[in-house]
């Protein structure tokens, strides 16, 4: 009962200061929608179609969704940073509340406040020519929560680790970036070099970019949207279950090292 | 026998080789005002840090209510409130929503909530401004609205770190008129650190700490025992000379320091008429005190207890103001 109280608050803070914060909310979307218009538009005329009936831009806006929701919520991360160096992480830490609810409530923060963001760019969905069902819609929400909720909780377990804020900013950025473009998010993840593909496969945010665009873009066995691990594949669930093995072991780890520092 | 609420035995941090607290053991009484007594950088924040959980003891043990610091945590900080010595608030909130996340925090039951935010925002007198983000406020409204926050929920022990630093006396006194309240009423145990003297005369008991070590520990009137005698400033026109002649005639050491020369006397007020008759420097001024704790710190110590560089410039610079008007 007092964790779900420290977790809802937490969370709730959160919230409020994104509420706060509504140049954060147009700042974190002037990048992706400049990705997204700029190279979509500009390579779709000269690419032509990938696959019948999806131009280049089409495909991208899945992959920018993904980037969307990753950097937001891996970034978060750095909010924790923040309160250690303006003090405010004291009043948290010495509350009677347990560190692993901390940690789950950041971690629930940062995915929310990272769906918002994510909804705020699938609402371009007409002007880039994708048409969305209801429960297309229906299905993406919970898709871009597990990615978000994935990379918060390693976002927040770095944070746990990292003291200083150049240090986490350095390591965020030495992470965040080859994740983004080793997920699939802007090309497609078929004949690609080998040292790409492995990098590509071992990389968590592909599990996370797939299935939003199988389920935007169709998730027939042979269309090019699917990864092929081990001559296997990978369809919507396996991509889910894939993501959220790795989210669960984030979260438990950032669970575990948030209790851990004094 | 006293139910102690708070016990501290042979408690050591190390940071390195630097020793910030040096094996120290004392026991707060429940209900009690503590007062921690020491100069910047004694070790009073990190022994509060340690008895507060947020940091591990290198080595010694403490405990709060019966719970050990280290291995029962959890139920410690179910047993604490907390002001800390720097800040600690979340600036980009407003000064209701820092409050409101405390009460959620600690469990303050919704039915009272909104009262006792209000009740302590207008004991701070923040109550016009609660909806303003906190960094809109200035130095002393955070500090005032960190206070109202540690006295939001009725803990066991209330530490308080250095709380009342560069507030006015209004503020302060409205802050302890709230805290003697809640004491009275709630049973509450204060402990209190300062390196202000003034601020611990409303304790039941102080230590005083030193170089991460525990000098004395007592009761104000104890305290001021060791001391004992009155205390004489006196400024002359030659101070080294004057200090010569009061060894001669007196047998006594008298001290340089920001007041000119101090020097303790039994029965000052019978002392004085004679002293100023006969003594062979020209006195420019002179002062009959009784002991206060910064004499109590000097005479254990040998040291004072702040090094005020900035106060002492602004004296000496009244000082020569004084002997510009007086030519
Ligand atoms: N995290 C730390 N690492 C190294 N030294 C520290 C640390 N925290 C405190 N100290 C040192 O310990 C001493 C005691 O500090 P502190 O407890 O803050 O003193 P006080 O609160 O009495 O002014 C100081 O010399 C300070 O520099
Ligand atoms: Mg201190």
């Amino acid at each position: 009962m007092n964790n779900l109280r420290g977790v809802y608050i937490i969370w709730y803070r959160d919230l409020l200061r994104f509420w706060h914060d509504k140049m954060r909310m147009i700042g974190s979307l002037i990048f992706p929608l400049l990705f997204l218009f700029v190279f979509g538009s500009g390579l779709s005329t000269r690419m032509g179609f990938l696959v019948p009936g999806v131009d280049f831009a089409q495909f991208m806006f899945p992959g920018i969704i993904g980037m969307t929701v990753l950097m937001s919520s891996f970034s978060a991360g750095i909010s924790v940073v923040w309160d250690r160096e303006l003090g405010f992480l004291k009043e948290v830490l010495v509350a009677p509340i347990s560190r692993a609810s901390v940690a789950m409530g950041k971690t629930l923060g940062a995915a929310t406040v990272a769906l918002l963001q994510g909804i705020a760019i699938l609402i371009f969905a007409p002007l880039i020519g994708v048409s969305l069902s209801v429960w297309t819609v229906l299905a993406l929400l919970p898709l871009m929560f597990l990615l978000a909720a994935s990379m918060g909780s390693l976002g927040i377990l770095l944070a746990a680790r990292i003291r200083s804020m150049e240090a986490f900013t350095a390591v965020m950025q030495l992470l965040m970036f080859p994740m983004v473009f080793l997920s699939g998010a802007f090309f497609p993840l078929q004949d690609l070099p080998v040292w790409m593909s492995i990098l590509v496969k071992i990389n968590p945010a592909t599990y996370g970019v797939a299935p939003i665009r199988q389920v935007m873009l169709g998730a027939s066995a042979d269309s090019p949207f699917g990864i092929n691990l081990l001559g296997h594949t990978m369809s919507i669930w396996d991509n889910v279950a894939v993501l959220a093995a790795f989210g669960v072991a984030m979260t438990i780890l950032a669970m575990w090292s948030f209790g851990n520092q004094e | 026998m006293t139910d102690y609420i708070i016990k501290v035995e042979n408690l050591v941090k190390r940071f390195g080789d630097f020793v910030a607290v040096d094996d120290i053991s004392f026991s707060v009484a429940r209900g009690e005002i503590f007062g921690f007594l020491g100069p910047n950088g004694a070790g009073k924040t990190t022994t509060i840090n340690i008895l507060c959980t947020l940091s591990k003891p290198t080595s010694g043990r403490a405990t709060i209510d019966g719970f050990d610091v280290v291995r029962q945590h959890s139920q410690v900080r179910q047993s604490i409130g907390l002001v800390f010595q720097d800040p600690s608030l979340d600036e980009r909130l407003s000064g209701l929503q820092n409050l409101y996340f405390h009460a959620m925090v600690y469990s303050v039951p919704a039915s009272v909530r909104e009262q006792r935010i209000k009740q302590v925002l207008k004991m701070v007198e923040l109550w016009d401004r609660r909806n303003n983000q906190v960094r809109t406020y200035s130095g002393g409204m955070k500090r005032r609205l960190e206070i109202a926050r540690g006295l939001l929920h009725y803990p066991k022990v209330l530490f308080l770190d250095e709380p009342t630093l560069g507030l006015d006396p209004q503020t302060r006194n409205r802050i302890w008129e709230y805290i003697l309240e809640l004491r009275r009423r709630e049973g509450t145990t204060i402990f209190l650190t300062t390196h202000y003297m003034d601020e611990v005369e409303n304790a039941d008991r102080i230590a005083i700490m030193d170089y991460g070590k525990l000098v004395a520990i007592d009761t104000p009137e104890e305290l001021k025992k060791i001391v004992g005698k009155d205390i004489i400033s006196v400024k002359t026109d030659d101070d080294d000379k004057a200090a010569e002649q009061i060894r001669l005639c007196y047998r006594m050491d008298a001290r340089h320091d920001s007041n000119g020369l101090t020097f303790e006397i039994a029965n000052g007020e019978e002392f004085l008429p004679t002293f100023i008759r006969e003594f062979g420097t020209k006195i420019l001024s002179v002062s009959l005190r009784r002991p206060s704790l910064d004499d109590v710190f000097l005479k254990l110590t040998g040291r004072e207890m702040r090094e005020e560089e900035v106060s002492d410039i602004f004296k000496a610079m009244l000082h020569q103001h004084s002997r510009r008007r007086r030519r």
